[in-house]
């Protein structure tokens, strides 16, 4: 970055105060290549970096957001910089991307403006992380010989419109069969896991252009586990995942993620 | 970006990260764009206003008809995972009302199928 440029700080996280993870993120590089450092406000601090103001103006910031390529290195490097916060710090709030403030002054007025919600919800995602699991139904287990598909040539005359709509029945019946059973499947998954979670969210299907995943995504869900929890979690989904081939079904884990999923203050839990 | 494309965090350009996460892009778009706390910086970007369709829909999920067609709703029907029916009534106008012709469709569907309601012509 040219030293004479205008800069602001674009903000990545808030966590409580304290060195050790304030000389972690020393070594994390950020958005636009730039450095991350802490910004205290008493008991908080927020971990933000220096980027350029000619990019990071509101006009720019808009423009930018629409080109996939700039999104995609903007949210790769907001991600890296979040978990290598989560590895060291006991709560991490992740902040969506593009927070922007002019300067520190701005940063701190922030942390000090919204404290005692921000403290709550470190308190409350204390030592607890997120993992992804994602169903996909890959559509072969459907149940095999319930559809008499007669070979093409098979003599004109012997399908009557009766037997065709009968076939087109039974065809649609098992096809409903078959995604009865995969969601039945899934189902049975995400009950299993929620029992291991503290706080469940489901997203909505991913799209299969971008993730490059085969089949159909069933189940897209997070799962807010206590760090001692995980190897019991992990390790259910690893079983899970096993078997999952015998429903026609693959399971996937991501993680472990900061708690993005279950940050938002104003969000009620949706496992009951 | 040359981000390798692996599905898990093997990007290990940064020794001292042992979290960098995984890789799949749809997974950390769908956590940085739409999760995470909203605070409102000095520069103002509210990213509802970016473009939903492109960044969000487009490009993260799969678009509503098009999830109902896949037969994506099984979790709409129980009120406890209902997460779906806030951010639909945040998209487009035409799109949810496709999706909610065909999320009826389906649960009629629903209903008369497993019923046990003879099908056929017999």
């Amino acid at each position: 970055m040219n030293p004479t440029q205008a800069r602001y700080l674009y903000a990545y996280a808030v966590v409580r105060a304290s060195d050790a993870v304030a000389g972690a993120l020393e070594t994390v590089t950020g958005v636009a290549d730039g450095p991350v450092r802490a910004v205290r406000h008493g008991d908080l601090m927020v971990l933000a970096g220096p980027v350029p103001a000619t990019d990071h103006g509101e006009r720019q910031l808009a423009e930018h957001l629409e080109d996939l390529d700039w999104l995609e290195r903007t949210a790769r490097a907001h991600q890296r910089v979040i978990g290598a916060a989560a590895a060291v710090a006991p709560s991490v709030l992740p902040l969506r991307l593009a927070t922007v403030f002019h300067d520190e002054e701005g940063a701190r007025a922030m942390l000090g403006a919204r404290h005692d919600t921000l403290l709550a919800a470190l308190d409350r995602l204390d030592g607890r992380t997120e993992w992804g699991v994602k169903i996909y139904a890959l559509g072969t287990a459907r149940p095999a010989g319930t559809v008499a598909v007669p070979p093409p040539d098979a003599p004109r005359a012997a399908v009557s419109g009766r037997d065709y709509l009968r076939r087109r029945a039974a065809e649609r019946h098992a096809a409903q069969e078959g995604v009865r059973r995969e969601d039945e499947a899934a189902r049975g998954i995400h009950t299993t896991l929620t029992a291991l979670a503290q706080e469940t969210r489901l997203h909505p299907p991913q799209n299969p252009r971008l993730s490059g995943q085969a089949g159909r995504n069933v189940l897209n869900a997070a799962y807010l586990v206590r760090r001692e929890d995980g190897p019991r979690f992990t390790s259910a989904v690893a079983q899970l995942a096993e078997r999952a081939p015998r429903d026609g079904m693959r399971v996937d884990l991501t993680g472990p993620w900061a708690p993005y999923s279950f940050a938002g203050t104003d969000a009620s839990p949706e496992s009951p | 970006m040359s981000e390798t494309s692996g599905m898990s965090g093997t990007v290990g350009r940064r020794a001292p990260v042992p979290a960098e996460g995984p890789a799949n892009l749809a997974d950390i778009l769908e956590r940085v764009l739409d999760k995470g706390i909203v605070i409102a910086g000095d520069i103002r970007v509210d990213l509802l206003d970016i473009e939903l369709l492109t960044i969000r829909l487009r490009l993260i999920v799969v678009s509503v008809d098009k999830a109902k067609e896949m037969g994506i709703d099984w979790w709409e029907s129980d009120p406890s995972l209902s997460s779906r029916a806030r951010r639909e009534e945040s998209v487009e106008g035409a799109g949810t009302d496709v999706g909610r012709l065909a999320a009826r469709v389906a649960e009629l569907e629903k209903r008369a199928g497993p019923e046990g309601r003879q099908e056929g012509s017999g």
